[in-house]
Order: structure tokens, then sequence, then C-alpha cells
């Protein structure tokens, strides 16, 4: 629904998290929502930006949108295809890849993520895709972005299944696993932005979109979400922001 | 060596075994899997990193006991349905998983291909995955005493994958996303490859993967075999239908009748006699 600001909630959503990136960055990239705000990205403020797909394409510039994480026009277009262990032991696992790019399906106050299950493990309510390359991109990656929709439905006291670690149970709980990426330090949504707070690690709404209400964010969040002192207003997406974005996704 | 799809499923797969099909978004082996189903075969064991639509196909058509995968959707549309009452319902029957990440699956295997019992990674730590999978356990590395993650060797009874060209020896040249299909060949103990086409020799090209003839027990030329996924240099995904999957795959009675139609064109499905040799 395009609103009155003349962009739709998916759309600042995008916008917001294309902007996280920078153009000296390498970004693993997950399908969906992640690979359609790098690729705004790449056309808009960071062309540099190299982006890295767990098919094996190293440096990958599609000109159209992939639909999967394995199209052609990202093989065509990479600087490097390298093999699926080759991308996993030799790229991923040492830490050359700055930032991980994430979706969920729930996620905690510790922004700990959940693309398993929802309801029981072995009797589930709806069984999701699962891992794929995420528990080492969220453990591996210099830091990760999440963008995912918000609701009490993805955004849970405490997620079904830990399929890949955000802040664990909170301050100290990455480095005692041994992880050695940062772990999330941003997750955007349709609704604002939300960073760990640095003392508690609790995600901490610290912008809200234009025209949403803190109460808005907290309604759409299952735990007594808490927001920064000096709470800011997201700045709404450039029209040349909205071009190129449309122009990616076809509207 | 070079012989006709039907027979050489007929000989190299079997009821009961460990099958892996793969391709990572490109060169899915989707004709193999369809022969596979159309010859009705049981209690398969399917690995793959990402069964997506040929998959959730087999999984429908009852193809498979145990599945060992790491992600498994329909990429870019969503889930699986077939999949997904399998789990949840138990429909056509009970389905049991062995879960990872992409890169346990990944290094799984690179051991099996390497000839070890298991691979090391850092990897899991953290996660459920842990707690619900048996193959995955913590190791210490005996120099460093750092902790880290062990998993074991994947040896398929057989591995089938697609490849853009074969020669006439049997030798076999994929380009491309080229995935995990070399390490899973090389670690099965029997392997199938179709191919798009047989040619006299095999031009270099650039990226490219070769399997020598010594570790491909069979190569059955099918073009168009990868479709709807795609073949580089041949043909683009069908992004289409795998959009168009979801409706078939969210309704039995719509899967129903695409096995009637798109697998036993048209015939009433009926059990192949069991392969004699």
């Amino acid at each position: 629904m395009v609103t009155a600001t003349g962009y739709t909630a998916d759309e600042i959503m995008t916008v917001t998290a294309a902007r996280s990136l920078t153009s000296d960055t390498a970004c693993f990239v997950g399908i969906g929502l992640p690979s359609t705000a790098a690729n705004l990205a790449r056309r808009t403020h960071a062309p540099g930006l190299w982006m890295v797909y767990e098919s094996g394409t190293l440096g990958a510039e599609p000109d159209t949108l992939p639909l999967s994480i394995g199209d052609g026009v990202l093989a065509e277009t990479a600087d490097a295809v390298v093999s699926v262990p080759e991308v996993f032991n030799y790229w991923l696992q040492p830490g050359r890849i700055d930032v991980g790019f994430l979706g969920a399906a729930q996620i905690d106050r510790y922004a700990n993520i959940n693309t398993t299950v929802v309801g029981d493990y072995t009797d589930p309510e709806v069984r999701l895709p699962g891992a794929g390359g995420a528990p080492e991109i969220a453990a591996s990656c210099g830091e990760v972005v999440v963008i995912v929709r918000q609701s009490r439905r993805t955004f849970v006291e405490s997620v079904d299944f830990v399929t890949s670690v955000g802040h664990a149970g909170g301050p100290g709980g990455r480095e005692r696993l041994g992880l050695r990426g940062r772990g999330p330090t941003r997750v955007i949504t349709d609704l604002g932005v939300l960073e760990p707070d640095p003392a508690t690690r609790e995600l901490t709404l610290v912008s809200v979109h234009p025209g949403t209400s803190l109460d808005d964010v907290r309604a759409a969040t299952g735990w007594d979400l808490a927001a920064a002192p000096d709470l800011r207003t997201t700045e709404p997406p450039t029209d040349g922001e909205l071009a190129v974005l449309r122009s990616l996704t076809g509207r | 060596m070079i012989v006709p799809l039907d027979e050489a499923v007929r000989e190299l797969v079997r009821d009961g075994d460990t099958v892996a099909l793969e391709g990572f978004t490109h060169l899915i082996p989707v004709a193999a899997g369809h022969e596979i189903i159309r010859q009705g075969r049981r209690d398969l064991t399917l690995v793959r990193m990402t069964p997506d639509v040929v998959y959730d196909q087999m999984i429908g058509a009852g193809c498979a006991r145990r599945l060992v995968f790491s992600w498994g959707g329909n990429p870019g549309v969503g889930s699986l349905h077939r999949f997904r009452d399998a789990i949840q319902n138990g429909w056509p029957h009970p389905l049991e998983i062995e879960e990872h990440s992409h890169a346990g699956m990944a290094n799984r295997y690179v051991a099996g291909a390497s000839g070890l019992p298991f691979a090391v990674l850092r990897g899991y730590v953290g996660t459920d995955l842990v707690d619900r999978t048996p193959t995955i356990a913590p190791i210490t590395c005996p120099f460093t005493g750092e902790r880290l993650t062990a998993v074991p060797a994947l040896n398929p009874d057989v591995t089938i994958v697609h490849a853009q060209r074969a020669d006439r020896a049997g030798n076999v040249q994929l380009w491309g996303i080229t995935g995990v299909q070399k390490e899973a060949v090389l670690a099965a103990r029997r392997s199938l490859v179709t191919v798009e086409e047989v040619v006299d020799g095999l031009e270099p090209v650039p990226g490219q993967v070769v399997l020598p003839a010594r570790v491909v027990t069979a190569v059955a030329e099918v073009p168009g075999g990868a479709r709807p996924s795609y073949a580089h240099g041949y043909y683009a995904r069908d992004n289409e239908a795998y959009r168009a999957w979801d409706a078939v795959s969210r309704d039995r009675d719509a899967f129903a009748e695409w096995l009637r139609t798109d697998i036993h064109g048209g015939a009433p499905a009926t059990r192949e006699e069991e392969p004699t040799w």
C-alpha cells in the first residue's frame, strides 16, 4: 500500500536497510529482502559493494534481481565463481566477509533467529525451510544486519528454535560461545530500526519510520520493547532511491 | 557407460539406498528425479543441501523414508508443501529428517570425498541444531585446544548430478555454478550423470569442473534434463515454473494429477518390476 507519503512500508524498510551498507563492504547476501536491499545499495550510494551469494558467486553484479541465490545472472557477472565448500570454508569461516545480511521468521529480544520451525520441533505447527547458510553467516561475518517485517508473530519473547545465534542470552553470550563476529548490530523492519543496547545487548528501538509511533512498534513486539532516549525518525526514502528500487522490483 | 536414463536409474538406484541428487540452483538433475518416481523407488534416504521442487515431488510421490538436508524451500517463492505435509502430517507417509547447515553439509561431502570419517568446522555452536541432530558433535583441536564442531562424512550409495557435456568415454564437464557436485560424486559409491549432450571432445571452458570417467558409473544424455532449473550456456532458469509449482504443491489432489499427467504420461501409476541385475 502506498500511503500519503508516496512509498510503502516495505519500501522504507528496504531503503533503510540498503543505507546500512557502504561501498567498501563485503556482504554475504541472503535471498529475498536482503538481496533486494543489497542490490539497491550497490546501485545507489555503494557502487563498490562486494556481494557474495552462498552459491559461490563472489562479487556478483546482477543487472536484474535474482529470484534464487544461484540465478545465472549472478555467475555471469561475478568476479569469481567458487564451489560451495570453498565459499563457506575459505571465505565465510575465516572472517573475510564484513556484513551478513539475513532475514528471519522469528527473532527474539537478543536477536536470536529462527528459520526452522514454528511450534515443537518434532510436531511443528509450521515447518520452515531451515538453516541454509545462516548459522555460520551469523557466527562468522564481522557483523549481521537483519531485515524482517515486524509483528507479534515474528518479534517473540523467545524463539521456538535457535537456528542462528544473535546475542545468545545477553551480555557476554557470544564470547562464551566463542563466536568471532559481533553478531546482529541492526534490525531493520517495516516500522523502524532496532539496535542492541551496548550494555544489555537487548534490541532497542532507535528509529521509527515517519508516521509510526513508539506505541505502534510496541504493539508489534512480543516483549517489553525498550526505546532509545534519543529516539529518531527515519529519514524517508528519496525520489532517487525509490526510482531505483522500483526499477529493481518492477513496480 | 553411456546408457538411456531409465536403464541407468534401474541399475544404479535401489530401494532403500542413500541417494544424493545435487545441484545448487543450477544443473539440478530433475529428469533423473522424475525417472526415480516413475520407477516407483521406495524407502530412499534422500540427501541434498537444498531440497527444492524435485525433492518435493519425490517426497510427495512416496519415494523417501528419510531426508538429510540443510535448506528445504522453493527458492525465492516460499515453502515446499509436499515436504511440509510429510513432516507435519505424515503424508503420504512419515519422513524422518536429519538437519544441518549448508556449511555442515558441504563439509560432510568434502570428508566423504576425502576418505575421512568426519570433517571439522566452526559452526552450529549455540544453535538448537546441536540438540536435534545426532550427527553434530563438539571436538577439541589437539593442537590449540580450540572447541570446534565435527560432522560425519556423507558417502551416498549413489550420487546423481546433471552436467553440460560428456565425451564418449564418459568424462564429464560442467561449468557456471558448480556447487558441491564434484564432492558429492567423489563421495559416492556409484554415480550417474545426466548431460545436455554427448560430444566427441570436451572443449575447455573457463571455470570448468571435469569429472574423469573413472569416477562416473554411468552417463545418460538428457537434453533439458535440468529444467526448470538451468544449464549455463544452454537454457535459463524457468522462474515462472518455480512460482507455478507453489499451487500444485499446496494441494494433494493437484499433486496427484501432476503425477498422473507429468510423470506417468496420463497412464495409471504402476510399480515397475524389481531390477534383476
